[in-house]
């Protein structure tokens, strides 16, 4: 397939409130490929764009479960199964001793995967992306809001989009090449 | 209202940060201190006297590895001595940067974003410092691997139901923790690093580290909700940590150590001394870089209402031990308290209460708690009475148990000062490097403070 030149169309914002209003007409619109960029979280702005599957809390609690199993399996097996040791006549299977390494080993793989799951969700690291090719882009990470149409959203067309944009009185319009 | 009355609410409710910055200026402000600010001779000298600390206690090390352990003050009845006074009380300092950045965060304490940057640093440096106690230790440090269970010729494992694997345990998850939230917690800054570096490589390498960090909405959705459950996680992990570190003592029979008090009383007290350790770095960094904007009135006011009452929590602790110890009716625990109170350390035993229950009790009033100055004094004398309680509980348990046939004294040698003096050295130059490398207050935190940040519903 022939990469499209255009990656999108992207508005600038200068205020959260702004960008919030620009995404709700946006999706109104019927655009569903879109995207916003802000520099810092701004609540209830994904759930504008038609974004509700969030899958870390999910990730987060496998990971959980797996490190607590691992923490207390693999005690029980080596203490109580690989070689056993009488140890000042505890039994080999000294459950309530084991809980805190399996504590610690829930908290260690749920923390773990909290991190690396919200990376891999995201796409992350992704040092090039087409986004950067637009340079005032280099304010979205410090006082700047943008609002991206993707070229892929089958309702894109470059005038339309254009003049749609035009009637949510941005700051500036950029054509994204890909 | 009363004129009084209104003066102490106003100034109770000064601002986390002072009025008139926008998105703009909190980013040119926190990210000028690395980007454009040229480090000063009194960086270059502060920095130069914390690295000739750090390779005193590298030099130290080497001789002990030359030399092995009899060159510390270490012997039997005292086999613990300074490693693990410094052990301890290192781990106890980490723990006010999670506290900071965790469980204030769950408590929507909106103040703590512009302190939890370098109290996470902070964190993250004083576990490092903590980590070497151990390992060095153990008398042959290139085995201590030992600890971990991994597959070895040898068949054995290590063995679990000792308090002294939890602690491995918790360290080593508590270190992970501390350094994936930290970091997790940069990338927004280090993007906006990225874009606003001007030298080539320091944009190659903060875009490197920034992971290409965009700031769509979807990734600030997945990212909020990793955050919260990371500070989910960490909130009971923080406290788990030094009730495993007082495991270390409590589970042992020696009178002083064996009592049930210790968990909750060891994490009031990290709590204390981490707190100490915060304003007695925020209050000259706010000073040298400006950031009295950010670091605020209400910032020193509430991390002096922590020491406060987390001070008072171990004051109820060393009551409580020479309570129980009396109430018992167990001779040898008796003794341990007048011991204490009579033996051979009874020096630091009582500057340990001046420091740590009497002289902290001047917090009650209002003027102090304002004043950089005094705080920072408090502070320092928070640190050494926290010093002073492991010392104590280390030390002064160990060296008369039950035998007096088995009694003994510990002498600190050059050598255990060198590498104690070491470390801190170690943790002044990574925080001196910190500053000048990352963002030391999370600027992108900082922007959801501004009253422009606000979004009103539909």
């Amino acid at each position: 397939m022939k990469r499209d030149p255009i990656y999108g169309m992207m508005a600038e914002f200068d205020t959260p409130q702004a960008l919030v209003e620009a995404a709700r007409k946006t999706h109104q619109a019927g655009y569903n490929k879109i995207d916003t960029y802000s520099p810092f979280p701004i609540e209830g702005l994904a759930e504008e764009m038609g974004f509700h599957r969030d899958e870390v809390p999910l990730v987060v609690l496998i990971g959980g479960i797996i490190g607590g199993l691992t923490g207390y399996l693999m005690q029980y097996w080596m203490s109580a199964v690989d070689y056993p040791l009488n140890i000042g006549g505890k039994p080999p299977h000294s459950w309530p001793a084991f809980i805190i390494i399996t504590f610690e080993m829930t908290i260690l793989f749920a923390g773990v995967s909290a991190v690396f799951g919200m990376l891999a969700l995201n796409g992350l690291p992704m040092p090039y992306h087409p986004v950067f090719n637009v340079p005032r882009f280099s304010s979205a990470s410090k006082d700047r809001f943008f609002l991206i149409v993707f070229s892929s959203d089958p309702k894109y067309n470059a005038a339309d989009t254009f003049d749609f944009f035009q009637s949510l009185d941005p700051r500036s319009i950029t054509e994204v090449p890909s | 209202m009363d004129e009084q009355y209104k003066m102490t609410v106003d100034a109770r409710q000064a601002p986390v940060i002072e009025p008139g910055h926008t998105f703009g200026t909190v980013t040119e402000k926190i990210s000028a201190i690395v980007l454009t600010r040229p480090a000063t001779n009194g960086w270059f000298i502060g920095f130069g006297i914390a690295f000739l600390a750090t390779m005193m206690m590298l030099y130290a090390i080497g001789y002990l590895f030359l030399k092995g352990i009899g060159i510390w003050g270490v012997t039997i009845p005292i086999g613990w001595g300074f490693a693990i006074v410094n052990f301890v009380w290192w781990i106890g300092i980490g723990h006010a940067g999670t506290l900071i950045s965790a469980i204030l965060l769950l408590l929507r304490q909106a103040w703590r974003n512009s302190i939890n940057r370098f109290a996470e640093a902070m964190t993250l440096f004083a576990v490092a410092c903590a980590g070497i106690f151990p390992a060095i230790h153990v008398g042959r440090p290139w085995l201590a691997y030992w600890l971990f269970p991994y597959p070895s010729t040898m068949g054995v494992w290590p063995q679990f139901r000792s308090p002294l694997m939890w602690d491995v345990f918790a360290v080593s998850t508590y270190a992970t923790i501390s350094a994936l939230f930290w970091f997790i917690g940069l990338v927004p800054d280090l993007a906006t690093l990225r874009d606003r570096a001007t030298h080539p490589a320091a944009r190659i390498i903060y875009g490197m580290l920034s992971l290409g960090w965009r700031g769509s909405a979807r990734h600030w959705h997945r990212y909020e909700t990793a955050y919260l459950l990371l500070a989910g996680l960490a909130t009971p992990l923080v406290l788990s940590v030094h009730t495993v570190v007082s495991f270390d003592f409590a589970v042992g029979i020696v009178p002083g150590w064996h009592t049930t008090i210790f968990p909750p009383y060891f994490v009031a007290g990290a709590i204390y001394s981490g707190f100490a350790m915060v304003l007695m770095l925020a209050i000259p960094i706010r000073k040298i870089y400006g950031l009295e904007d950010f670091i605020t009135e209400k910032h020193l006011q509430n991390s002096a209402k922590v020491m406060l009452a987390t001070g008072l929590i171990v004051a109820y602790g060393y009551g409580i031990e020479a309570f129980m110890s009396w109430y018992s009716g167990d001779r040898y625990d008796a003794f341990t308290i007048w011991n204490r109170l009579h033996g051979p350390y009874a020096g630091p035993y009582w500057a340990l209460l001046i420091c740590n229950i009497f002289i902290p009790q001047v917090l009650w009033i209002r003027k102090l708690r304002t004043s950089p100055v005094a705080l920072f004094f408090i502070s320092g004398v928070i640190l050494v009475g926290m010093w002073l309680e492991r010392f104590i509980i280390v030390v002064v348990s160990l060296h008369r148990d039950f035998l007096t046939s088995s009694w003994g004294m510990y002498y600190p040698t050059r050598w255990d000062w060198m590498t104690y003096l070491g470390t801190i050295g170690m943790f002044l130059a990574a925080m001196f490097l910190f500053l000048r490398l990352l963002p030391a207050i999370s600027i992108f935190e900082m922007r959801t403070l501004l009253p422009e940040a606000e979004v009103k519903g539909e």
